[in-house]
């Protein structure tokens, strides 16, 4: 297998040149909204939502040209961005296959959540400000999948990361969403911490930072600066993307408002780790014992999230846990290495588009029963939201993998990928995704069971009601994503022969036959559906949470203590480690600053008592000190 | 150089004279009577003065029994007899520790200047000033002092100079012409009131000791010193005095030479 | 009998003056301790002139007369001035310098 990324793109032509439009339009509709103030609030967001439309249709363009272009590469050059000394960063764009997947899915995605959010928004007083941190994020998650450098691609991911934080602190009177967004930034510090120590020691050891320079070069590094550059950018995507161990913000960040889970931490901004490994393949087929790391944490996050899942009764925790979930399906995937990459993406794609699809449903349905998250008190929403239901309930059938829908193809082509390595890790491996498509079986099941069906359990003074058809447009929308997607992309026009540029090509040899996978997975997924319906279909949902629960169940309500071990292991720690600092600085420092001025005030006050004012004891003083002159002279004249 | 041998005599001058000395200096600091200081010094110095003419300087002697024991001395009880005697006379020690501190120190400065003297003097020889003034003690000195030390000679004129207007403007008191009050006047003042006759000591007339009687000065006016904090002050009961208050004949008014204030009003007026 | 006698003598009135300087209160007898001093470094500036055979110790004896002369003019005219102020002619009372 070979690489073709590290060709030197052709130049841009004709619309591709104008590709950076891309990128300013939105950034363009933020800066109209966030300057304009108030002036703009009554057409402020048909304008966030006309930015994000256009981006979309000139992807569109740019994806149709870019198909006639030799190598289905190009690179738009647009000017220097920092030169100084050896470093010299050009500013540019790179439109190949890989980027264009993103920014059709981030601009299409991004549009149908923009319209969602016209309905979803429309009684909130900030709509403008939430309309230009979405366009803001767009813009800023554009520049990271369509920069042709890692630096382009580093800025990008802090204006992500910096628009999730404005976001889900959107609400930021309310404590929770303030502790949550503060969570989440801390927490993508820690692996934004690694991508930038990855990016200087590529400039360290290569001199450049673009793509095409790095991996052009990769064959010339050491193993072990490559792991280390392999494991630097993991720590990164895992950061951003909320794997294990860095898992605990994304489900907090849903204290933000429902769109923007369902966009920035369902559909996009989270994926942004899948996009960093796979875009940084050739570094990773370089250097097995860091993809091996990416499988490891994978797979472990793959059952976190989903056994975490399980266990919660706030709907959108639950789909929190659920991406958190997948994209570790995803990690597992693009660890595989060339036999995954395209696997992971094409879940990633389907994924965007279900998952999105669920969050805008879990938010109709929010905005059904007054904002309330709790499952317990849902029940019975069938007949009162028919097309939230139909959409929410093709949204779970392509996520728990039913036949023929979305997740189907795409996740059982991972499972397919993990058991091909045809060794002990692989049987691993496949285990553990076929275990966990059963448990994600179980959680969404239970999810629907206690949300659509059963008695109605709702809480005094509620009336549930559908949501307008801006808000279930863009569902229904998305919900034909989630039946056709899967089809459309491993099937139909496969999406391996379209990211043949980037990946090269792959011959599977399957070790399973796919049929076979095909129907275990699809039992496991019955005996997860059959599961759920014995242990919460079945019987009556209490109105509050059991207390009386086993260790398993209360492990998973706290998410697998996932927050109580960064407590200890990080946080702790750190306060001791401030208050000793702090005590450091103040008894040590400061006290012997002021214990020097203390000491010398102290002392010159009481040496000032010795200025008594009686002449006789300085007379006494001068005597003392003429002995002792004499005492001396004598001493030193009879030595 | 020749080696010349003290003799016999002045051996025993000086085993007499020293003791006398030695006895002067130690009078003076031991005696409560600041006259008797003086005159203990005057002894000292002129003990000393005989030293300096048995050591070859006759005009030195000279000079120091007639400007020290004459001068200088007489000065000091000029200015002793103006102050008078005061409490500074009492020879119990204030200071806590400076008495035994400078004995210690005396000692310790004496032992150590005389040990360095004795090892820096051991086999001093003595030239004598026999060669240096053969013409006599004054013609030497003289030729010294009008040739070599001649500019030090002049500057001490200066210096003089100095000194002495500068004991003017310190001791005098600027006084408006004719408010000195002649003893005549003084003592006819004293004779027009009620009862010619000397002024009372001081509580010689008080019939109350309590806190809240303020002390009467010489002149039968409260000390605003004595007034108690805390109490309002009394009227001061006494007795009917001889020569009132703030009269022209009190002692402080006689004596305006060293305050002039009570002359300003009646004394005692400024009672609160 | 060497001259070392007169030096010893002069050291010992000197180290009384010295003490007398420390323990007397009265400003005038202080400065009577003073002159006592002065004093004794004559007899030795008058010893040390005839250990070395010239008269320029006695120059300078003479010397420090005129300027205890000066010096005592114009101390016992401050001693004048400040008992004229302060009653008093005790060192201790002029004690307002201080802390």
């Amino acid at each position: 297998m070979e690489t073709l990324s590290a060709e030197v793109p052709l130049p841009a032509e004709g619309l591709l040149g104008w590709s950076w439009l891309l990128i300013a339009l939105p950034l363009a509709g933020a800066a109209v909204l966030l300057l304009g103030g108030r002036r703009t609030d009554r057409w402020g967001h048909l304008l966030g939502t006309a930015t994000v439309a256009g981006a979309f249709l000139l992807a569109v363009l740019c994806t149709v040209q870019l198909a006639d272009v030799e190598g289905r590469s190009v690179d738009v050059d647009l000017f220097t961005f920092i030169s100084t000394g050896e470093l010299d960063v050009r500013a540019g764009l790179l439109y190949d296959p890989l980027s264009a997947v993103f920014v059709l899915l981030i601009t299409g995605v991004g549009s149908l959540i923009h319209v969602y959010s016209i309905g979803y928004m429309a009684h909130d007083p900030a709509r403008r400000r939430f309309f230009a941190y979405l366009n803001l994020f767009v813009a800023a998650m554009l520049l990271l999948v369509l920069g042709n450098s890692f630096v382009a691609l580093y800025v990008g991911w802090e204006g992500v990361g910096l628009a999730s934080y404005l976001l889900i602190a959107f609400w930021y009177t309310r404590p929770a969403a303030a502790t949550a967004a503060k969570k989440a930034f801390i927490m993508n510090r820690v692996g934004d911490v690694g991508l930038a120590l990855a990016i200087f020691v590529m400039f360290a050891q290569l001199g450049t930072t673009s793509y095409a320079g790095v991996f052009g070069s990769v064959g010339t590094l050491a193993g072990g600066t490559l792991t280390a550059i392999g494991l630097l950018l993991l720590l990164g995507a895992c950061g951003k993307s909320g794997q294990f161990p860095l898992q605990a913000w994304l489900p907090d960040a849903m204290e933000g408002p429902t769109p923007v889970s369902a966009l920035i931490h369902a559909a996009t901004m989270v994926t942004a780790g899948v996009y960093l490994i796979a875009r940084s393949a050739p570094i990773y087929d370089e250097t097995p014992t860091a993809r091996t790391v990416v499988l490891a944490v994978g797979a472990v996050t793959l059952l976190i999230g989903a056994i975490a899942g399980c266990a919660f009764d706030d709907i959108k925790k639950v789909l929190a846990y659920s991406t958190v979930s997948q994209i570790g399906y995803m990690f597992l995937a693009v660890g595989l290495g060339p036999a995954g990459y395209v696997a992971g993406l094409a879940h990633l794609l389907t994924h965007g588009f279900f998952k999105a699809g669920l969050f805008l449903g879990a938010g109709s349905v929010m905005h059904a029963m007054d904002d309330s998250v709790d499952m317990r008190r849902f029940g019975g929403l069938w007949k009162k939201l028919p097309v939230t239901f139909a959409t929410f309930g093709l949204g779970y059938l392509a996520l728990i993998g039913f036949p023929f829908l979305s997740g189907f193809y795409t996740k059982d082509a991972i499972i397919e990928a993990a058991l091909d390595r045809d060794d002990v890790w692989g049987w691993v491996l496949g285990g553990v995704a076929v275990l966990g498509a059963g448990l994600t079986a179980f959680y969404m099941t239970r999810l629907m069971l206690m949300t659509f069906f059963g008695r109605a359990r709702w809480e005094p003074g509620v009336h549930p009601h559908e949501s307008p058809s801006v808000m279930t447009v863009p569902m229904v929308v998305l919900s034909l994503g989630s039946i056709g997607a899967g089809f459309l992309l491993v099937k139909a026009f496969p999406l391996s022969d379209w990211l043949e540029p980037v990946f090269g090509e792959h011959e599977a040899e399957h070790v399973v036959a796919p049929l076979t996978v095909g129907l275990v997975v699809t039992a496991v997924m019955l005996v997860g559906v059959l599961a759920a319906w014995l242990f919460v279909g079945r019987r009556e949902v209490p109105d509050t949470a059991p207390v009386r629960v086993s260790p398993v169940t209360r492990a998973a309500r706290n998410a697998l203590y996932a927050d109580t071990i960064n407590e200890s292991l990080v946080m702790r720690p750190g306060q001791w480690l401030t208050r000793a600092l702090v005590w450091v600085d103040n008894r040590g420092v400061d006290g012997a600053v002021n214990g020097l001025a203390a000491g010398l005030g102290g002392s010159s006050s009481r040496l000032g008592r010795t200025q008594t004012g009686f002449v006789r004891t300085y007379a006494l003083s001068m005597l003392g000190g003429a002995v002792l002159v004499a005492g001396a002279l004598l001493a030193v004249t009879s030595g | 150089m020749n080696d010349v041998v003290i003799g016999t005599g002045e051996t025993v001058a000086f085993w007499i004279l020293g003791p006398v000395a030695l006895a002067g200096a130690l009078g003076m600091v031991f005696s409560r009577n600041a006259v008797h200081s003086a005159l203990w010094l005057v002894n000292t110095m002129l003990a000393l003065g005989v030293f300096y003419v048995i050591q070859e300087a006759p005009f030195l002697g000279a000079v120091q029994i007639i400007v020290y024991t004459g001068a200088i001395m007489i000065l000091f009880l000029f200015v002793l007899m103006m102050v008078g005697r005061d409490s500074s006379d009492s020879v119990v020690e204030t200071l806590r520790g400076q008495r035994v501190a400078a004995t210690v120190l005396g000692i310790g400065f004496a032992g150590m200047v005389g040990a360095g003297i004795a090892r820096a003097t051991e086999g001093l020889v003595v030239t004598g000033l026999a060669d240096a003034q053969p013409e006599g003690n004054i013609p030497a000195i003289a030729e010294s002092l009008f040739t070599d030390y001649l500019l030090a000679f002049e500057v001490t004129s200066a210096l003089l100079i100095t000194a002495a207007l500068g004991a003017m403007v310190l001791a005098h008191i600027e006084r408006e012409p004719g408010s000195r009050r002649t003893q005549k006047e003084l003592s006819r003042a004293r004779f027009l009131t009620e009862r010619p006759q000397t002024l009372p000591g001081p509580g010689v007339y008080a019939r109350a000791n309590s806190v809240a009687a303020p002390a009467l000065l010489p002149d039968g006016s409260p000390s605003p010193e004595s007034y108690a904090t805390g109490i309002e002050p009394q009227e001061i009961d006494e007795m009917a005095r001889p020569t009132g208050r703030g009269q022209l004949g009190s002692p402080d008014a006689a004596l305006g030479t060293l305050d002039p204030a009570p002359l300003e009003g009646p004394a005692g007026g400024d009672r609160p | 009998m060497t001259l070392t006698y007169y030096l010893v003598l002069a050291a010992i009135l000197f180290t009384i003056g010295a003490v007398g300087v420390l323990v007397r209160r009265n400003a005038i007898v202080v400065f009577m301790c003073i002159e006592l001093m002065l004093n004794s470094v004559n007899l030795t500036l008058v010893t040390f002139a005839r250990a070395t055979g010239t008269v320029d110790g006695q120059i300078m004896a003479f010397f420090v007369m005129v300027v205890a002369a000066a010096e005592v003019v114009v101390g016992l005219a401050i001693i004048m001035s400040i008992y004229r102020t302060r009653r008093s002619a005790s060192v201790d009372d002029a004690n307002l310098l201080k802390y």
